[in-house]
């Protein structure tokens, strides 16, 4: 059976011709910004985190009373019209202490968190990109600490201190917080390493560190973002914890954790001592918790 | 300037004089814990300029890690490189130390991977990994690299170009992906091209498209091209030469044209009839090899390919044939290679 029939000849022009979709260019970020700009999750959230951190850096913009102002005729006045949230014990205007308690919370998170991610970038592509001995000896010392509890750890390091301010407290929650976080890049690494993109730069000539900061970390981050936004949180109220169990900040700082210790023994009385800096507590936590969920989402193509 | 300073040195080490390519008797073994797998066991070819060397082989032949070695980019451990010499202008790239390795790559030796979506970093456009290799390897600035890369979009003939230079790899098709990775290997204007299995994950069109290209490119450049494919069609028309691999041997080597009328062993003849052609006959039907490749941790003895050998002899499962000119130009590793040769 043969088969002389001819194909008509082809403009070589169409045959080499591919169609391509024509857009915008979309990268992964871009992609997930596309995303996160219609999720309600993230614009609450993100408003939420916006309002606290310019509550931290400016706290005046919200309270034109001084903290520190007190007087001890106002002891433990309720809320009123001009004293939205009371007076504490010392008759200070806890509005004004609760505004300008943001400032130690936020910064306490960002600090340990900013830290406890370069450690897990730097040890984590170490450990995951060479592997080896290198890899053992991290991950073995990373898993032993990771088993140190984070309260009680912190409680045994905080009480041998004698000044503890906030960047004594950050440094021992960055002490114990950077397990997680590394565990989490070296395994991103780990899978990253083993794409052929690597091996072509590789072959292309590229060294270990650019392959590193180029290829792997580029492609492993973004879970550890989403750790770390969730991190923020998650330090924010274990600083209030450690404050609260008195190994934490030290008065005269003005911290949420240090003003429900000060609320503990009068909360059927004065609720509102713990009301307030409870609330804004809660309200900060869940509003980075809620972030990195949406950040998950959108960055985590599998949930999409 | 200290990366022109570094480009001087690397030209200075090679002989220019000297055979572009020479791979003798190189060996890579993988020491894994079921034991040591012989990836690659006593491979020797030569590439001069201009001349494209076809590699072809099953799975697992041993055709891609050979490759590998040459770029120097085995994993080890677990593999490693034991025995064996790749010559590039005369000088042992095994023996070169680690920075001076990362200059031949890219720069005189490129490689193309088989599938360019995963060889291609998702987070950054492709003009700006084309762009890559002139910043690194060359220092240019951020704006040079990009009308460079676009240059090089254009010779490998993406359309639009100068719009697509922003987009990221998964906005192209497996075609286009592909042109985008050979251009990111041709940046540098590379002596060597290593393809390996450039075109087996597209689709049979694209296929004859993309070897077209890599012809016309190696034409305006004159580059050794060393063509790794399983699909014996595919480089039929454009490679010079032909190396069969097996079980991590070189079990046939010749001039492409005589080895594909002509073979002289007896697996590149089961290759050559199990391959759809328009000769074969209506209602003759292809004839496949019997058995599967064999398990490279338990070789069989003598010559590898006996088991499945339609010609084998007692010899065969005792005494492993060497690789021995049979015609000129040819080479065969068959203890029979000569009946085979005259069709016997």
């Amino acid at each position: 059976m043969t088969d002389d029939r001819k194909f008509p000849e082809i403009d070589p022009a169409i045959t080499e011709l591919e169609v391509e979709p024509v857009g915008k260019p979309a990268s992964l970020w871009s992609d997930a910004w596309k995303e996160l700009r219609t999720s309600p999750m993230f614009v609450v959230s993100a408003l939420l985190i916006l309002v606290f951190i310019v509550m931290a850096i400016a706290p005046s913009l919200f309270t034109s009373v001084d903290p520190e102002a007190c007087n001890l005729r106002h002891s433990l006045e309720l809320p009123s019209a001009e004293h939205w949230f009371g007076y504490d014990l010392q008759g200070c205007d806890y509005l004004a202490r609760t505004v300008y308690g943001t400032r130690v919370s936020i910064s306490i998170g960002v600090i340990v968190t900013v830290f406890a991610v370069l450690i897990a970038l730097v040890l984590g592509s170490l450990a995951g990109y060479y592997g080896g001995i290198m890899d053992t000896i991290i991950a073995r010392i990373t898993d032993i600490w990771f088993a140190i509890p984070t309260i009680l750890g912190g409680i045994v390091i905080l009480s041998l201190l004698q000044r503890r301010g906030l960047w004594q407290v950050s440094l021992v929650l960055v002490l114990l917080g950077w397990p997680t976080m590394l565990r989490l890049l070296r395994s991103a690494v780990l899978s990253a390493k083993e794409q052929d993109y690597v091996d072509a730069a590789r072959a292309l000539g590229a060294s270990d560190f650019r392959i590193i900061v180029r290829h792997i970390l580029p492609n492993a981050i973004a879970p550890v973002i989403v750790y770390a936004t969730i991190t923020v949180g998650v330090v924010i109220s274990a600083e209030a914890a450690l404050s609260f169990l008195g190994v934490g900040l030290q008065l005269p700082a003005i911290s949420w954790g240090l003003m429900i210790s000060g609320a503990q023994t009068r909360i059927l009385n004065s609720p509102h001592l713990l009301l307030f800096p409870g609330a804004f507590l809660s309200m900060t936590v869940f509003s980075f918790i809620l972030m990195g969920d949406a950040l998950r989402d959108a960055l985590d193509p599998k949930l999409r | 300037m200290a990366t022109r300073a570094n480009q001087v040195i690397a030209d200075d080490l090679f002989d220019s004089t000297a055979r572009l390519l020479e791979v003798d008797d190189v060996k890579v073994e993988f020491r894994l814990r079921a034991g040591v797998v012989k990836a690659v066991d006593g491979v020797s070819y030569t590439l001069d300029r201009g001349e494209t060397l076809a590699i072809v082989g099953e799975s697992g032949s041993g055709k891609t890690v050979s490759a590998q070695a040459i770029m120097g980019i085995i994993d080890s451990p677990p593999g490693f490189i034991t025995n064996g010499e790749a010559r590039f202008r005369g000088v042992d790239l095994f023996s070169l130390p680690e920075a001076k390795r990362r200059k031949v790559r890219g720069d005189k030796i490129a490689m193309v991977f088989q599938d360019a979506l995963t060889a291609l970093n998702p987070v950054f456009s492709v003009g700006w990994q084309i762009g890559e290799m002139f910043r690194k390897h060359r220092g240019t600035s951020r704006a040079d690299a990009k009308e460079l890369a676009i240059e090089l979009m254009e010779r490998v003939r993406i359309p639009d170009a100068r719009r697509r230079v922003n987009s990221y790899p998964h906005e192209f098709s497996g075609g286009m992906r592909q042109r985008v990775m050979i251009a990111m290997s041709l940046a540098l204007d590379p002596d060597v091209l290593i393809a390996d299995e450039p075109t087996t994950a597209l689709d049979v069109t694209v296929q004859a498209q993309i070897m077209e290209l890599l012809a016309e490119l190696q034409q305006e450049t004159g580059m050794g091209l060393i063509l790794i494919t399983h699909d014996l069609a595919v480089v039929a028309e454009v490679a010079d030469r032909v190396a069969v691999m097996y079980a991590g041997k070189i079990v046939e080597t010749g001039d492409i044209g005589p080895l594909y009328h002509q073979p002289s062993h007896p697996y590149t003849l089961g290759l050559m009839k199990s391959l759809a052609r328009p000769d074969v006959k209506i209602g003759e039907s292809l004839q496949a090899i019997v058995g599967s490749p064999p398990d490279l941790l338990h070789v069989p003895s003598g010559c590898s390919f006996h088991p499945r050998c339609p010609y084998a002899k007692p010899i065969c499962v005792t005494d492993d044939p060497t690789l021995v000119e049979v015609a000129p130009g040819r080479k065969s590793a068959c203890h029979f290679a000569e009946e085979i040769l005259r069709g016997q």
